[in-house]
């Protein structure tokens, strides 16, 4: 994001490009299906004929984190995977969003025991969570639209100066 | 069934404590844990027995007994149709057991399993790391003394 | 002539010898092997799984697979809830076949604690576990062909497995994971238009089924990629611990429903298939198989299916229904007693095992009267089946180990427990 960043103030052509540029980040989200359990048959059922998810722009899941901007983190998330989540998160370009499907990621679900992370918003900054336990392909539709709804409402200068992510420092929470 | 398994065990290998308990139509086998590689190895080149195929191996850990774990091997015999169940107690201070996965290949990951799960030591095993949990994790989970919330602090998370 | 650094000598040298005359001779342009990490996240391992192979060039070598990225704790989750509090976990084990799971679970359980479910419930478990299998088998064949690169199969599987998710909509509400049983039986009857659009589906399927066939079974790519690829023989299958299609698949023909009957299966009309080959085309066409051998066996079930109720009558063990709850004083009781207590089964020990898609699921429970088990193990098919993965992909290309692994089918959840 080069000249469109530096604009501060909200005139009219600001303005204009703004949601040109918030239109065309919205209609072409292409997830990064990271799909670890039983979330991830309700993603790829949402990818099927029945339930498309192409019409809304996410025609493609590119399984590399270089090509997306959306982050679809589907299953349940361990200790052991969190690192591997976080690395591939680190490797998407800005601007980016994740989007937290079922109750396994929105805080750990029916799973209390000694390898859940309970909550991939301990390591992840979130933007949806999705409730259900998978929830139903229509009910991930709903989380997409949603999020394209916030992209809608974003400003160019809110993916200026994003510091770059730091080397993998391990936490001992 | 249960006779012909007792008349060829003890044909063979005269000097080996055998017990029998049977639940529910399931037999159980009750042996010392230094003769497992013995007797598993009879059940399974014995032409009459053939328990070729080995379904799990496990541990029980009973927490307060004199014996704290027992090594549970589950083996069938497609011939026969007839499923058995060994075991073998292992005491807490002396926590290791001979290996059977050169008998049958099946058990090795098996074995590796309850290596992480419950801490016992299998010798003569060919690869002995922990299966589920990262490499550095200090305790065994499937222990009666473990948390079922884990111990906090134990396991790393990436920084946000 | 251009100056170089002291590390980037190695390579620069190899290039350059590469691309000279071809007089020259050389031993092993590489002289070292390649160690290369097919992670965690990977759009063909299905699921979490990682391997770490080690490579002369494209041929591997050596391969070590890596479980524990989905290890969810459930052996220690089952010691700490009751039996029918761990009814919705098992949907989550082989998350392809969930009905499978909960029939396995329901099946040890009231095998432990002595109950019989009525005829009318055993025959309802028994279609919707045939009905699992054939949706297990289309993702399975539909991931395999994407893996190989067919990408319109998958879609006309999963369109396929989307009439079969809606029947299980309507006979207990949930689309996917659904807890159906109970211990004692199933959770409701089997509504009429559940039975008319079980009948409509599998007088339709075997054509659809025809049609994924026409695409990949004479498609030279195809047999190209599978055939010959991931060959294990009889012996080694049973000695590695494989069950399920993947032994089928090298002639041996183990099949938990002839050789440990349980619910009606004895009394079913149907053959095992085997093929001798033991390579990826023939666990492929074994699935096949399996699925059309399922919809026969629907078949037999809607028309011997009794009527009756579908929960037995033993009010200390099992659930009242909740309109009962609401409003009489023993009903009231035993839900409550249920619900905190648990079942109290007898003292002793119990292994179970019943025929998953996948393989021979089992569960061994070792109980102390109390109403949690003390131990429970999951013996999980693809545990057993990623276990042979080491040894099926030596001296194949990398290439090859997609292929092998999608024939594999194994599901991480249930690998990991």
């Amino acid at each position: 994001m080069g000249l469109e960043a530096k604009l501060t103030q909200d005139g009219f052509l600001a303005t204009k490009l703004d949601a040109i540029l918030a239109w065309s980040r919205k209609s072409s989200v292409w997830p990064m299906p990271m799909g670890i359990s039983c979330c991830a048959i309700e993603m790829m059922a949402a990818a099927d004929p029945k339930y498309d998810i192409a019409r809304f722009g996410s025609e493609v899941m590119r399984f590399t984190p270089r090509q997306c901007d959306l982050m679809l983190v589907a299953g349940t998330v361990t200790y052991k995977m969190s690192h591997v989540v976080r690395k591939i998160y680190d490797q998407m370009p800005d601007p980016k969003w994740v989007i937290a499907m079922g109750a396994c990621t929105s805080t750990g679900g029916m799973y209390r025991s000694y390898p859940v992370v309970q909550g991939i918003d301990q390591f992840l900054p979130v933007d949806i969570y999705v409730a259900g336990c998978p929830p139903r392909p229509d009910n991930l539709l709903n989380a997409l639209i949603q999020l394209q709804e916030k992209i809608g409402r974003t400003k160019a200068r809110d993916f200026q100066n994003k510091p770059l992510p730091e080397l993998n420092i391990i936490q001992n929470n | 069934m249960k006779e012909i398994i007792l008349n060829r065990l003890s044909s063979a290998i005269p000097n080996v404590q055998l017990e029998f308990s049977e639940y529910k139509n399931e037999l159980t086998l009750q042996i010392a844990k230094k003769d497992v590689v013995e007797v598993c190895k009879l059940l399974k080149n014995d032409t009459e027995l053939k328990f070729i195929h080995c379904e799990d191996v496990t541990a029980i850990d009973w927490a307060k007994r004199k014996n704290r774990f027992t090594v549970v091997y589950h083996l069938f015999s497609l011939k026969n149709k007839f499923r058995l169940v060994v075991k073998a107690d292992v005491d807490e201070s002396d926590c290791n057991i001979d290996s059977v996965s050169s008998i049958w290949r099946a058990a090795n990951w098996h074995e590796r399993e309850v290596y992480d799960m419950y801490g016992i030591n299998f010798n003569n095993h060919p690869d002995l790391r922990r299966m589920y949990m990262p490499e550095e994790f200090e305790h065994y989970p499937l222990r009666k003394d473990f948390p079922l919330l884990g111990i906090p602090g134990s396991l790393a998370l990436p920084k946000k | 002539m251009e100056i170089v650094n002291r590390d980037e000598v190695h390579p620069k040298i190899i290039e350059a010898l590469l691309k000279a005359d071809t007089g020259l001779s050389i031993e092993d342009a590489l002289e070292n092997e390649m160690i290369l990490n097919m992670g965690p996240q990977h759009p063909a391992t299905h699921g979490v799984l990682r391997l770490v192979l080690r490579l002369d060039g494209e041929t591997v070598i050596a391969c070590v697979p890596e479980l524990g990225y989905l290890h969810r704790g459930y052996e220690k989750m089952a010691e700490n809830m009751s039996y029918y509090e761990f009814i919705p976990h098992t949907d989550r084990l082989d998350y392809l076949a969930p009905m499978c799971n909960n029939v396995a679970w329901v099946l040890a359980v009231e095998k432990l604690a002595g109950i019989e479910a009525p005829p009318r419930a055993q025959y309802i478990r028994m279609l919707v576990s045939e009905l699992s299998r054939i949706a297990s088998h289309l993702v399975a064949v539909g991931s395999m062909a994407m893996d190989v690169g067919a990408l319109t199969v998958l879609l006309w599987t999963f369109r396929e497995r989307e009439k079969i998710l809606d029947i299980w909509d309507i006979i207990c509400g949930a689309r996917f994971t659904n807890s159906y049983t109970r211990i004692g039986g199933v959770a409701n009857d089997m509504q009429p238009e559940a039975r008319s659009k079980v009948e409509w589906f599998i007088n339709q399927f075997d054509e659809n089924l025809e049609e994924c066939e026409k695409l990949l079974n004479s498609n030279r790519i195809f047999i190209d990629r599978l055939e010959g690829v991931g060959v294990i023989s009889g012996e080694d299958a049973l000695d590695l611990g494989l069950t399920g299609p993947n032994l089928r698949g090298s002639g041996v023909d183990y099949d938990v429903r002839r050789y440990q009957p349980y619910l009606f299966y004895n009394e079913m009309d149907f053959k095992i298939p085997t093929y001798p080959e033991g390579d990826c085309l023939a666990r492929y066409f074994i699935r096949i198989d399996e699925m059309r051998e399922s919809a026969k066996i629907v078949k037999q079930i809607l028309d011997k299916i009794p009527q009756g109720d579908v929960l037995t009558n033993q009010p200390k063990k099992v659930l009242p229904q909740k309109y009962e709850v609401y409003s009489k004083m023993e009903e009231l009781i035993h839900d409550f007693m249920i619900v905190n207590f648990g079942i109290n089964p007898p003292v002793g020990e119990i292994y179970h095992a019943v025929e998953n898609p996948k393989g021979e699921l089992g569960f061994y429970f070792v109980s102390k009267g109390e109403g949690h088990p003390w131990k429970c193990k999951i013996r999980s098919p693809s545990f057993n089946n990623l276990q042979a993965v080491s040894h099926l992909v030596k001296g194949y290309m990398v290439s090859d180990i997609v292929a092998i692994i999608g024939s594999i089918d194994p599901v991480m959840g249930e690998a990991d427990k």
